[in-house]
Order: structure tokens, then sequence, then C-alpha cells
């Protein structure tokens, strides 16, 4: 019997399948109703687009060369084009460095915080539906990598590379940042591992990775979504950390070595303050509202929680 | 209780010992040559000269030996304190330089975790399912927890020492000072120790204020606090055992928080030239002291292993359950 005409397969697996039933659709509408309505979630979205379009259209309304010294060093903001945000001590455009900063602060966020979703996901749902010794040792694993300080390795490994590029950046931050989605995936998946429907599933023949993905993941999308929003923003703060030590990508531009070369220049001591400022409130800017998302959504998905 | 300890000691022991393999690994297969490295700062040598310094340091760092063997001497001098000595510090034990930053940073870091959680935990549990504390409260929450802590600390700097001049710029104490056991040297001391310690504190504040908020909220939804509701219990009642019960978390979230801080306060250090471990790290990144960085790695996976076994036990005091499930009853 091939799974296409397996009478038992679940609803929700059918569902993603087929053309909207009226079901689906009646779900999709409840989703957007609760969406829009909840103020957490309309506005943290329309920051992080407004974010997002400016990562990816501002580098061409601002063509200066995010590195290219000018004849104007630390000029004070104004609205003169090409000097939004003022310069820095060696004559740069700071906005060219914002719009780039948030692209790549972007690009590392969806890269590593993917990565740390990926590896906590396969983690968390072996260890949970598997159970047993495999559990065991996977639990020690993440144990022990949930406690070293994913900072402290980051600095050693990537102080000997001399050549960085922001994928080195992101696949480091991925690869060290997914205990805790582990565990807390893995604790889920535990609760669903023995209902009825996943005993079904099994009855029918399916093997233990289609249970899983067909099954498992179906059932705790939203939480899976969720995991992946907070690893999202905590990659992009990790990677302004590690930029703000000096070990960010070498020979490209960041929000973190923005603020690495404020302080290094003395930009305190000299009270330019636009070229520190802005990129801590994009940094805030994008990482606060996909916290707030995170907890939108969470309010939307749980009827438990509206308190509409 | 000896079984719970003992698996926690266990894990901890492990992750010590990947952690010392890592930091033995990394400087052996990363691409590029330390070794050569360390050379090619030596300017103006010629080719010879060069490969003289080259078998010298090879010699000198066990480099010529079979791996096994310098793992085995690696770890033999790591339990003998011994992490090599320091390029930056011009020859000095880097256990010795380490040394003298950690009191710094310890002073800076327990103060901030400790009350920026008792300070959150309360505020949270204040603003959860009151409509305007928490309609104003949360955002702020939101807004700090996503600071960056090399952030608030700049800007603390620029408005509170630059523009306001309340408080000194940078370092530990006054350049005029030497460490002494004076009155004049110990309030010098603590205007230092202000800003580093007000940014540490507000970052971790916003967090904790939020993660408490939400879980009371899901704790005041719990079947318990209806029924005390339906029993009707005074709403003073009701929070008093939904905060006890969201405390719990809270003491988990603080143990996987820690390593978060400490990297916080390396960042939150080098804004300030704070003498602690951050400035430390930052002076050796930029003279490649390898030796010292590797040094301070493994102090700091010590400290979080220490903390994390610190929190355990207080866990066992706080939570009651865990207590009867050692004795071997069912909770």
């Amino acid at each position: 019997m091939t799974a296409e005409f397996d009478p038992t397969m679940s609803p929700a697996a059918g569902d993603a399948e087929k053309a909207p039933t009226p079901k689906a659709k009646r779900a999709r509408g409840e989703f957007l109703f609760f969406a829009l309505r909840s103020k957490k979630f309309v506005v943290s979205v329309s920051i992080l687009l407004f974010l997002i379009l400016l990562a990816i259209f501002g580098p061409m309304i601002d063509t200066n060369d995010p590195l290219a010294l000018g004849d104007l060093p630390m000029r004070q903001p104004t609205l003169d084009p090409g000097n939004w945000f003022g310069t820095t001590y060696f004559g740069e455009d700071v906005f060219a460095q914002f719009v780039n900063g948030l692209r790549a602060s972007f690009f590392v966020g969806l890269l590593g915080g993917g990565l740390g979703a990926l590896i906590g996901m396969m983690v968390g749902f072996v260890a949970g539906y598997r159970g047993g010794w495999i559990d065991e040792v996977l639990n020690m694993v993440t144990n022990v990598f949930l406690v070293i300080p994913t900072l402290a390795v980051l600095l050693v490994i990537t102080s000997y590379l001399q050549a960085r590029g922001v994928m080195f950046e992101a696949i480091f931050i991925g690869a060290t940042s997914w205990p805790w989605a582990a565990r807390a995936i893995r604790a889920q998946t535990f609760s669903l591992r023995s209902r009825d429907f996943i005993d079904l599933a099994k009855l029918s023949g399916r093997s233990g990775p289609k249970v899983i993905v067909f099954e498992i993941a179906p059932n705790m999308s939203s939480y899976l979504f969720l995991t992946y929003i907070l690893l999202f923003g905590g990659a992009i703060l990790i990677a302004a950390s590690l930029d703000f030590i000096g070990l960010g990508p070498t020979g490209g531009m960041s929000l973190g070595l923005m603020m690495y070369n404020a302080v290094t220049w003395a930009a305190l001591q000299l009270g330019v303050w636009w070229w520190f400022i802005p990129p801590g409130i994009g940094i805030i800017a994008a990482v606060g509202s996909l916290y707030v998302m995170n907890v939108g959504l969470d309010e939307i998905f749980n009827p438990k929680l509206r308190d509409i | 209780m000896r079984r719970y300890f003992g698996r926690k000691l266990l894990t901890y022991l492990m992750t010590f010992f990947v952690a010392a393999t890592i930091d033995w690994l990394i400087p052996r297969f990363m691409p590029g040559d330390p070794v050569a490295q360390l050379v090619s700062r030596s300017n103006g040598i010629s080719p010879e000269q060069a490969k003289a310094l080259v078998d010298y340091y090879t010699r000198l760092f066990g480099l010529d030996k079979p791996l096994p063997v310098q793992y085995l001497n690696f770890w033999n001098s790591l339990i003998h304190g011994d992490l090599g000595l320091s390029v930056y510090g011009h020859g000095t034990p880097v256990t010795d330089m380490i040394m003298a930053a950690v009191p710094y940073t310890l002073a800076l870091l327990i103060p901030a975790i400790l009350l920026s959680w008792w300070a959150g935990n309360t505020f949270g549990a204040m603003a959860a399912r009151r409509k305007w504390l928490d309609n104003t409260a949360l955002p702020v929450g939101y807004v700090l927890t996503a600071t960056p802590y090399m952030w608030l600390a700049l800007v603390l700097s620029f408005v509170l020492a630059f523009s306001f001049r309340l408080f000194p710029l940078s370092g530990g104490y006054g350049f005029n000072l030497e460490p002494t056991f004076t009155w004049l040297f110990f309030t010098d001391l603590v205007a230092h120790w202000v800003l580093p310690f007000l940014s540490l504190f507000l970052v971790q504040f916003g967090g904790w204020a939020i993660g408490m908020r939400n879980m009371i909220i899901y704790e005041l939804e719990s079947d318990y606090s209806r029924y005390l509701e339906a029993l009707g219990a005074p709403q003073g009642l009701i929070r008093k055992y939904a905060f006890r019960n969201a405390m719990l978390p809270q003491i988990t979230g603080l143990a996987l928080q820690l390593g978060v801080v400490v990297s916080g306060s390396l960042v939150t250090e080098i804004v300030f030239s704070y003498p602690g471990v951050g400035h430390l790290v930052f002076a050796a990144i930029q003279s490649n002291d390898y030796f010292l960085l590797q040094g301070i790695f493994m102090f700091i996976i010590i400290g979080v292993l220490l903390a994390n076994f610190i929190v355990d036990i207080v866990y066992v005091v706080v939570d009651p359950r865990t207590r009867v499930a050692m004795r071997g009853g069912t909770a």
C-alpha cells in the first residue's frame, strides 16, 4: 500500500496536499482575523517589513561605498542626500554603512537561526521520538553544549581564521545556538509521541522519519516557527557581539562592526554620537520586533492567551 | 540526592572535558599556522633566521611530538594550572593575568545577575494582568532585552559620562590613583563601577521582567488558579501561588542565561576599558595572543560550570518536588 492511498493518513497531512477544504479556509480566516486584531503582531510585522525593505533597497538608494573614505570627516547628519546619518571619522557615509550592515544582520539571522533550528529540530525530534539510549546520549550532548557559553567557543574558533565571511559567521552561530531549541522540541515531541494518531500511523506501517515529518512536525508547526523566530533574533545579537569584539566578517560591513569602529576610533570621546547610535537602534528594532512578533503569534495560535 | 548530583556532576565533567578538548583541537586543526603567524611578526629577518625561529617555537610548544603525547601534555599542564605565557603581557603567566582581571569581572557580574533577577521577577509579577502597567512595562521590557549590551553601554557612557560628566568615562579607577585600601580609592572604584553595572543590569532586567510576566499569565490561567478563584480566594493569595510556581522556570532560566550574561560583560568591559576579563579578551585578539585567549576560554567554562552547579543546589532547596523524587517518592 502506497502512502497516497493510505486511508489512515492524518487530516493535517491530507489538507496540506489537497485544495483548501472549507475547514482549512476557515482556519486561515481565523488566523487572519486574530492576526489583524493583535496589536503586537501588526506593529512588529510592520517594523520588520520596513527594516527588510531598507536592507534590500537601501544600498540601491544610497549607492555610496560604505568603506569609501570621504573628504568631510565627522559631518553631522543633515537632510542632504548621501548624508542622512552623517559621516564617520574617516568621512565614510554612515547611512550606507547602516543599510549594508542591516543586510548582513538579516542574512546572519536568517541563515544562522535557520541552521540552529534545523539542528535543534533533528536532535529534538529524534531524541523525543525514539527515547531510550538514543535519547540519553542526545540529551547528554545537548546538556554539554547548553552549558558551554556560545560566545566563548566562537571567540576561540574565529580568532584563528584570518579571513572570515558573513557565511562562516552564520554557520558557526547556527552550529552553536541549537541546544535550547533541541531541548524544547524534545519535550514537545515527547508529549505528542503517545497520542492515538501517532500509534495509528505506526500501525499503518509508516517509518519513523515519516511519522516525524508528516505527523509530529505539522502538529507543532506553530511552536517550531516560534523557536525559529527566537533563534533568528538571538543570532543577530550574537553576531553583533562577535563583530564588536573585532571577530566579525573581514572586508564587509555589519552593525556590530560599526560600533567596533566607533569605539576603536574614539567616537565617544569626540562626541560623534551619530556613528554608534544608528546600528544599535537597527538591532533593537529588528530583534525587539522579532521577540514581540513571537508573543503576538503565540497569542494568535493559543486561544488561552488571547485577551481580546 | 546522590543520584541527582552524580548525574549533574557527570554532565559538568563531560562538558569540561569537551571544552578542554575543543581548546586543544582548535589551534592544531584550524586552517592557518599559528607558529608561522608568530614568526611573521618579527620583521626584517632572513629566511634562515625565520626557519630557526619556526624550529624554536615548534619545540617550545611541543608541536614536534606525536599528537597523543601533545594531548596528554596539555592535560598535565592544565591540571597544574599552567596555561602558558602571554605575548600581550610580555611573558607573564596567563593564569596570573586572568587572576588579576577576574575580581573586576565578578564585581560586575554577581551584583548585576542577582539584582536584575530579583528586580525583574518582582516587577514582572507586578505587571502581569494589570492593564496600564502591562501596556507600558511590556514594550520597555522588550526594547531592553533586545538591546545589545555594548550599545546600552555606549549610550549610557555618552549621556551620563560624556555629556553630563556625572561618572568617569572609562577605566576601573582613576589614572592618578594606585590600588590601595583607602576611602578615596574605594569611592573612585565605585564611581567607575556604576555605569558598566547599570548596562548589564538593565538589559537583563528587561528579560527577567518579560519572562516572569508571561509565566505568571500562564499560571493564572491554570486549573489550580481557576479553582482557587472559584472558591473565592482573594486575588493576592492566587497571585502568591502563581508567583511561587512561576519562579521555578526562572531559576532554570538563570542557569541558561549565564553564558549570555558573561558575553555581555565581555563587550561591556570593552566599551568602558574596564580592567576585567573582557578587556583582556579584546587585548588578546588585538595582539593575536592565543595562549591568553585560550586560557580565558577555560576560565569562562570553569566559572559557568561552577555557577550552574550552584543553581542546581538552589533548585533542590527551592523546589520540594525534586527532594521528594530523590527520596524515591512520587510527587
